[in-house]
């Protein structure tokens, strides 16, 4: 049986991670490849590495950043942020990356799946979809970190995302992200029954019993987290044997 | 020397990462002479396996893969063209390991691609030296070699398939060893062993 991933996320700001505290063992947790081997080491089952650097030059940063994370990391990785063609998915391969996440981009050119999966295939893909649900119960997707709200619903957005050939969905609730208080488990748990390809949740956990909720009722494949690892709350590894003891299956 | 035969499928950079991770020498090739020359051979691959049959054609490199000696490891879709037929692209494959490779059906528990880490069992073989049955692996793939004579390591995903085959010299894993942790990495350097 395939086992629950759990994925760490990690902001990269012109070549440097963003956001980490002092991990004992770690003496830079600035240093990309540092922290992913320290998360790798804990037993992360992957890394997703978002460059949020808004400059051209941050861009080119972060491309070398992903040829030392590729050097350097065993297990595998993806990389998102500002990705919007097929030339700079290309770049990303050449550089080393297992997988590219695309989002704002796919919902201004959604044929841009198309081009790069057929190209790359489907496994390269993940497409990342930020979506708020509103008073009248429907969820719309929204790009640009949740600003703007676009004329896509969810779940027809998912389904669209998986026949042009996304690998996997890496679903945010822009209700729940930062909250702490949980994922919309009802929510995962029809995309995951509409699709069939693998579901990451990402937004939202707060707590062990969350990420617990949305692997098993929100039948989730995988969950992504950023604050709760890099504030050193738990670690990867606790995380995953409290998993284990309510007989989740995970590495 | 190990050749790591390069036809167009794929970055090649993790492989050559995880061989320089245990100190080995090796160069990417296409080059029959070098392939032929060559103490080991990587065969990795990611993308559809009628398209790399093909590449592997244009390139001259059927007769030369059959004819080596020396251990090959076929990675992903690398193994699945050593296999002898597969249902993507409807390819005639290499025909050295006995199997077919078939597409999974997604179903309500198992999701397509089988994506993620999963366990290996019955292993057989000194690929797997050092490796207990039930740890887990990295894997990438909507199509799976059956179980079959060659069969030396087995995971389910709905059906029950084999993660690695091995005929005489020739050696293939289904998942990426190359992204599987420190076990892959040990599986790698058991490959190097032989």
């Amino acid at each position: 049986m395939v086992a629950k991933r759990i994925i760490p996320c990690l902001d990269v700001k012109d070549g440097r991670t963003v956001k980490g505290v002092n991990f004992v063992d770690l003496r830079d947790v600035g240093d990309a490849v540092a922290l992913g081997q320290y998360y790798a080491r804990c037993g992360a089952d992957e890394l997703v590495y978002l460059d949020i650097s808004a400059s051209k030059e941050g861009r080119a940063t972060f491309t070398q950043l992903v040829e030392r994370i590729s050097d350097g990391i065993n297990i595998p990785f993806t990389v998102g942020g500002g990705i919007s063609s097929l030339e700079d998915a290309a770049r990303l391969l050449d550089a080393g990356a297992d997988k590219i996440s695309i989002n704002s981009a796919a919902i201004a050119n959604p044929s841009l799946i198309d081009q790069i999966a057929s190209r790359y295939g489907s496994q390269f893909v993940v497409v990342a979809i930020d979506a708020r649900c509103g008073d009248d119960g429907v969820w719309r997707v929204t790009t640009h970190g949740g600003s703007r709200q676009s004329d896509k619903e969810l779940f027809s957005w998912a389904s669209e995302a998986e026949q042009r050939g996304a690998g996997e969905i890496l679903f945010t609730s822009m209700n729940h992200d930062g909250t702490r208080q949980g994922y919309p488990c009802e929510t995962f748990a029809r995309m995951s029954q509409e699709l069939s390809i693998p579901i990451i949740a990402s937004g939202g956990a707060g707590s062990v019993k969350d990420i617990a909720e949305v692997l098993t009722e929100g039948r989730a494949d995988a969950a992504l987290a950023a604050s709760i690892f890099h504030f050193g709350e738990i670690t990867v590894g606790e995380l995953k044997s409290e998993l284990k003891k309510m007989n989740i299956c995970v590495r | 020397m190990i050749a790591i035969i390069d036809y167009k499928m794929g970055n090649l950079r993790s492989v050559e990462n995880a061989l320089k991770r245990l100190g080995a020498e090796f160069v990417v090739t296409a080059e029959a002479d070098v392939i032929k020359r060559a103490d080991k051979v990587l065969l990795p691959g990611v993308g559809n396996a009628a398209e790399a049959m093909e590449n592997l054609r244009q390139a001259n490199l059927v007769e030369v893969i059959r004819s080596l000696r020396r251990p090959v490891l076929g990675i992903c879709v690398g193994m699945q063209v050593m296999c002898c037929h597969s249902e993507e692209g409807d390819a005639k494959c290499l025909g050295i390991f006995d199997a077919k490779v078939r597409r999974f059906e997604p179903t309500a528990e198992e999701k397509v691609p089988h994506m993620g880490w999963n366990s290996i069992g019955n292993l057989e073989s000194k690929l797997f030296k050092g490796i207990n049955g039930g740890e887990m692996v990295y894997f990438v793939h909507s199509y799976y070699p059956e179980l079959c004579p060659d069969t030396i390591a087995t995971t389910r995903h709905g059906v029950m398939f084999s993660a690695a085959l091995k005929y005489e010299n020739f050696y293939g894993t289904q998942f990426h060893p190359e992204k599987s942790g420190d076990v892959g990495e040990r599986i790698i350097a058991n490959f190097l062993k032989l």
